[in-house]
């Protein structure tokens, strides 16, 4: 049985997308026979993320009203062996998305695979609510900005009412908190809500704590997941995640300010690279 | 920043600012988690039947929907408004 993480966040735009593809491409690395899907219907972008948008032929769409198998849909990894993309349809609206057929297809996933991974669509309409429904687990990306942690409490509020672990009484989703774009140096200036007051409002745990990094864009620009990078301290974060993620205890890192000279701390900015 | 800040004088830094109304805005909508979705639109109702005989606010109807294991609590706050 297959474990379904949910990678989301209500707000668009926090890295939902980035960390999904981190945290699958970790997984995988780490000997886990994982597959990451993609339910932005219309949008899809992980595939881009992963860089194998030249590769895909079939979707999730596709595989849920009966045009492809799984087999045909799902796309190797180039770099991980044990990992597997799923990609959204580009064409269909989001009502070619069932209850039913995402059932069917993260039923027969789970007989295969360790791990799902589930990158949600921004929003609370259906596609999120799909992305969320069959999770065991749930990744609330937030970025500490007031939208974001706002739309995260709302995301929190559906996972305790809308999932089927919900509807069926069993035990909750499991909930974990990841920061990302985190800049210690403007949470010291005082401009930036700090980790322990985000995790204080939200009252879940902090699974990562991932650092503003120019690494992320640089990633997505090649099309290789950050967690590649493992100088960067963005890949870094994210390997401690997916750590966490695998019950281990890591400590946090990149949550305190790096020495800056004066005229950098008159002038603020500061990320980190 | 913190130049600027100095000669200016101190104020209150921005995160503190956006720590207290993300805390006030959370504890709101908690309040209305789980609820039914009729729950504004009976809010919103409510306070026009009210408002056709006291002249209230928009903000002072207070209602809360507390279920316990057989049987819900329908809650309804008005604060009408002070007597000449």
């Amino acid at each position: 049985m297959a474990k379904i993480i949910v990678v989301t966040s209500g707000k668009g735009g926090v890295g939902k997308t980035t960390s999904a593809a981190a945290i699958a491409t970790g997984l995988a690395l780490r000997g886990n026979k994982t597959v990451v899907i993609d339910f932005d219907v219309g949008l899809r972008n992980l595939d881009l993320i992963m860089g194998c948008e030249r590769r895909v032929v079939y979707d999730l769409v596709n595989v849920i009203q009966g045009e492809a198998g799984l087999n045909q849909a799902l796309i190797r990894d180039k770099r991980s062996e044990n990992l597997h993309i799923l990609p959204a349809s580009q064409t269909r609206d989001k009502d070619a998305l069932t209850l039913e057929g995402v059932e069917k297809v993260l039923g027969d996933l789970s007989e295969d695979f360790d791990y799902i991974i589930c990158d949600s669509p921004a929003g609370i309409e259906r596609g999120a609510q799909l992305a969320m429904y069959f999770a065991d687990e749930a990744v609330v990306v937030t970025n500490p900005e007031v939208s974001s942690v706002r739309d995260s409490d709302r995301i929190l509020g559906l996972l305790s009412s809308k999932s089927r672990r919900a509807e069926q009484n069993r035990d909750p989703v499991k909930e974990h908190l990841l920061i990302t774009r985190y800049n210690p140096n403007r949470v010291d200036d005082g401009d930036m809500l700090n980790l322990e007051d985000i995790r204080e409002i939200l009252a879940i745990d902090l699974i990562g704590l991932i650092p503003e990094s120019e690494a992320v864009l640089r990633a997505s620009n090649q099309g290789v997941p950050v967690i590649h990078d493992d100088k960067s301290d963005a890949g870094q974060a994210y390997a401690d995640t997916v750590s966490r993620l695998m019950g281990e205890d890591v400590p946090l890192r990149f949550h305190s300010a790096q020495k800056r000279g004066l005229i950098a701390r008159m002038f603020g900015g500061g990320a980190r690279r | 920043m913190r130049l600027l800040d100095f000669l200016k004088g101190e104020r209150k830094k921005s995160a503190s600012v956006a720590k207290e109304r993300l805390q006030i805005i959370v504890a709101h909508q908690r309040g209305h988690r789980g609820q039914p979705d009729y729950m504004p639109m009976l809010e919103q109702e409510l306070l026009e039947v009210i408002r056709r005989y006291v002249q209230v606010e928009q903000d002072a109807i207070n209602i809360s929907l507390d279920s316990d294991n057989d049987c819900s609590v329908l809650e309804l706050n008005v604060t009408l408004p002070n007597r000449g």
